[in-house]
């Protein structure tokens, strides 16, 4: 790319050819206003509260779109642009329905923070938008509220270029033109996978999870009800950020206080189950290879994982065929309350229906997985109830506990004990790691072939990586194995994975098995996450993950001690039949049209 | 409409127009030709065809004024809703069509004969206030001329 020089404010830049204006202002510290930007979509350039002065042009430019050229001369601060920029925002204001302080986006609005910027104090239309629109619930997991958009097409975008599904779009035009679904029926109605990113990437308060919050108030308090708390790995690395920790600061032993203060009965941890997941789906995948080697019955490989619930509703509206490539496994929160609700209940004497299982989640699809009926035992589900990251810290503050003040220590046991493992889970790539890590082991009886068990070309951020594993030594029971090079291949945001399961079904895919996430770097990048979530926050968090992991004394999911416990004194062997009764499911095919 | 019959149209339609995205728009004008409207299974089936999601197909069908998503008259009047048209009395020409078709803009009578729906520009505005009916476009108008314009078809 060509270097050139442009002027900004009087002073000269360097720049490449193919640079936006934002993206030299940027680089330099110099502020511009964005809303319907975000780095994690293509520009559209549609609500031009970012315009500059570039001379020689009539009209004022919107920086975000805008390319830099030899010898631009910029200016970001003149009248013009000033006024325009504060019009834009009134305009944004008179036909958004504002009820601020009691939106769940409040002092969380990008709308609230630029009317905070320019400093409004009057309204110009004085005429209030009112709730002229129906808020759309139907959706499990999210309401949409037309009356507060302002027609960014961020969730759009994330829709379709992040997750691939499109199942919103603009509909109608002009005063008319709206944010829906197909036919402009509610979004419950067509093809939706629950992710939340358009949760995520949504500035204003038109978009927000459903909130589970007073019905945990109401089990914390009933004293008949033992409510049980399991937090995801993901959450550790980032509910920091809600209470103004810089992006990737590790907050799990605070985060135990603060659940143990707020009345919950049991601080267990998800990763207990992420293990145990480890385990089952370790021995899923040597079963599957151990058939396609030896002859047998031919097994559906690659195989793929089922932690996460996006990609499992994904897979089954696009590409219900290959089913039977999913495995089995429930994901971890599901493990977790099926563990909880039989053998803890047994354990500990207690009636499983007085237990509560509260998890809190990085994530709003599991608020819909939780809610399958596969996924509940006798009528009774595994899961209660779902919080995500941003719910856990609005209930926090409700108790008046700020994170600051909280000591370290520990999740009760013996649920909460977990190896690092189970930790990157919250990372994409890290469930291939944690898998690959027992199996190989498994397998061949040694540590995998990595420098301090990092397996670091399934780590990273690219959309699709590849990796392989050349077993040498395979033990007695494993000698199928010998020699074979088992390929592996993660994926994350289901945009991506629809690319790769293309693949898989025209036959050109040479993986044996393959990591999808849902979201962008996992469930780090999860939908139900602390706002707002960019590339380079999503980098902090997944370093606090890896070094979560790399402090771990247990970093290899066979050696937690509380789940061999598991399998010695309840479940007996990995993929037993009680194991296949508590911890499997099966999935549904849905389609598409 | 048979399910056959409009999967038959949609492979016709692809043998000329092609598979690629760009090809969505074109197809569905020539639906909307063949079948007034675009509705529900009409949509769904180009979106099946071309592989992309139904909100896809509906976002692009619903931003066209002439296409339709919902079904219309055997004669769909347009008005002009620019200014051009705006100033020169436009809002008589659709009081008198309202009265004496008694439906109100956007609707259609019930014998499914009419419709009533407004258009961008048409590209008269020196002749306002101008309509279409149908493929026909009527320009110079006064309330009286639009009426016997419109009863004409029959």
């Amino acid at each position: 790319m060509a270097e050139l020089r442009i002027t900004i404010n009087g002073a000269s830049y360097k720049a490449l050819d193919g640079m936006t204006i934002l993206d030299v202002c940027r680089r330099e510290g110099i502020h511009i206003p964005t809303l319907c930007n975000h780095p994690d979509l293509q520009t559209r350039g549609i609500c031009r509260i970012c315009v500059v002065d570039v001379k020689g042009s009539k009209t004022l430019q919107a920086a975000c779109s805008t390319p830099v050229e030899a010898g631009m001369v910029i200016s970001t601060t003149t009248d013009r642009v000033r006024k325009s920029r504060k019009t834009i925002v009134e305009l944004l204001l008179a036909n958004h329905y504002t009820d601020c302080t009691v939106c769940p986006k409040n002092l969380n609005c990008e709308l609230q923070s630029l009317a905070n910027e320019f400093g409004l104090t009057d309204l110009r239309w004085k005429e209030r938008r009112e709730r002229t629109i129906p808020q759309d619930d139907s959706s499990p997991v999210f309401i949409r509220d037309n009356n507060k958009c302002v027609l960014c097409q961020r969730c759009v975008r994330a829709c379709d270029e992040m997750q691939g599904v499109y199942a919103v779009a603009n509909l109608f035009k002009g005063d008319s033109m709206i944010v829906g679904s197909a036919f402009n029926k509610p979004i419950g109605e067509v093809v939706c996978i629950n992710c939340g990113q358009c949760v995520a990437h949504c500035p204003t308060g038109a978009l927000s999870e459903k909130y589970c919050i007073e019905d945990i108030w109401k089990a914390i308090d009933d004293p008949k009800k033992v409510v049980v708390v399991q937090t995801a790995p993901a959450i550790r690395a980032a509910l920091g950020e809600e209470f103004g920790y810089p992006a990737g600061t590790r907050v799990t032993g605070k985060m135990a206080s603060a659940l143990r203060t707020m009345g919950f009965d049991y601080v267990f941890d998800t990763q207990f189950a992420a293990d145990l997941t480890i385990m089952e789906e370790g021995y899923e995948l040597l079963g599957r290879l151990r058939s396609a080697l030896t002859g047998g019955e031919a097994p559906a490989l690659p195989m793929t994982t089922s932690c996460s619930p996006g990609w499992i509703k994904f897979q089954e509206h696009f590409f219900p065929e290959l089913l039977p490539n999913v495995s089995t496994c429930k994901s971890p929160q599901q493990m977790f309350g099926a563990v909880v609700k039989s053998f803890w209940a047994g354990k500990m004497g207690i009636d499983p229906e007085n237990i509560v299982c509260v998890s809190v989640m990085p994530c709003t699809a599991k608020k819909f997985e939780s809610i399958r009926p596969e996924m509940a035992r006798n009528g009774r589900p595994d899961v209660d109830y779902v919080l995500t990251t941003r719910e856990l810290a609005v209930m926090i503050k409700q108790a008046g506990i700020d994170l600051h003040d909280m000591k370290n220590s520990t999740f009760d046991n013996p649920l909460g004990e977990s190896t690092g493992a189970a930790t990157i889970f919250a990372a994409s790539g890290g469930v291939m790691e944690a898998a690959l890590r027992t199996a190989y082991e498994v397998v061949t009886g040694r540590e995998v072939p990595f420098k301090n068990l990092d397996i670091s070309p399934v780590r990273g951020m690219d959309g699709v990586r590849e990796a392989s594993i050349k077993i040498n030594g395979a033990q007695k029971d494993w000698s199928f194995l010998e020699g074979v090079e088992l390929k592996v291949l993660v994926a994350h945001g289901t945009a991506n994975a629809k690319k790769v399961m293309n693949a898989v079904r025209e036959g050109t895919m040479a993986a044996h098995f393959i990591e999808i996430m849902t979201c962008p770097g996992g469930c780090l990048g999860g939908g139900g996450q602390p706002l707002p979530g960019t590339p380079e926050i999503r980098l902090a968090r997944a370093k606090a993950i890896y070094e979560e992991d790399a402090d771990s004394p247990l970093r290899k999911s066979h050696e937690n001690p509380s789940v061999k416990k598991l399998y010695e004194d309840f479940l007996g062997a990995p993929n037993s039949h009680l194991a296949h009764e508590l911890l499997h499911t099966h999935y549904t095919a849905r389609g598409q049209y | 409409m048979l399910r056959e019959t409009l999967l038959r149209k949609l492979d016709h339609l692809i043998e000329f127009h092609g598979k690629a995205r760009e090809s969505v728009l074109p197809v569905l004008q020539d639906l909307q030709a063949t079948y007034g409207y675009l509705g529900e299974e009409t949509i769904n089936e180009v979106a099946r065809t071309f592989g992309i999601s139904q909100t896809e197909v509906f976002s692009v069908a619903s931003f066209y004024h002439f296409l339709n998503t919902k079904e219309k008259g055997k004669y769909v009047i347009r008005i002009c809703r620019t200014i051009s048209c705006e100033l020169r009395d436009k809002a008589n020409i659709l009081r008198a069509l309202e009265s004496e078709l008694g439906i109100r803009m956007g609707e259609t009578t019930h014998d499914k004969k009419y419709s009533l729906d407004y258009a961008n520009c048409m590209g008269m505005c020196d002749r306002g206030p101008s309509m279409m009916v149908n493929d026909d476009l009527y320009a110079d108008l006064t309330p009286s001329k639009a009426v016997d314009i419109v009863l004409s078809y029959r």
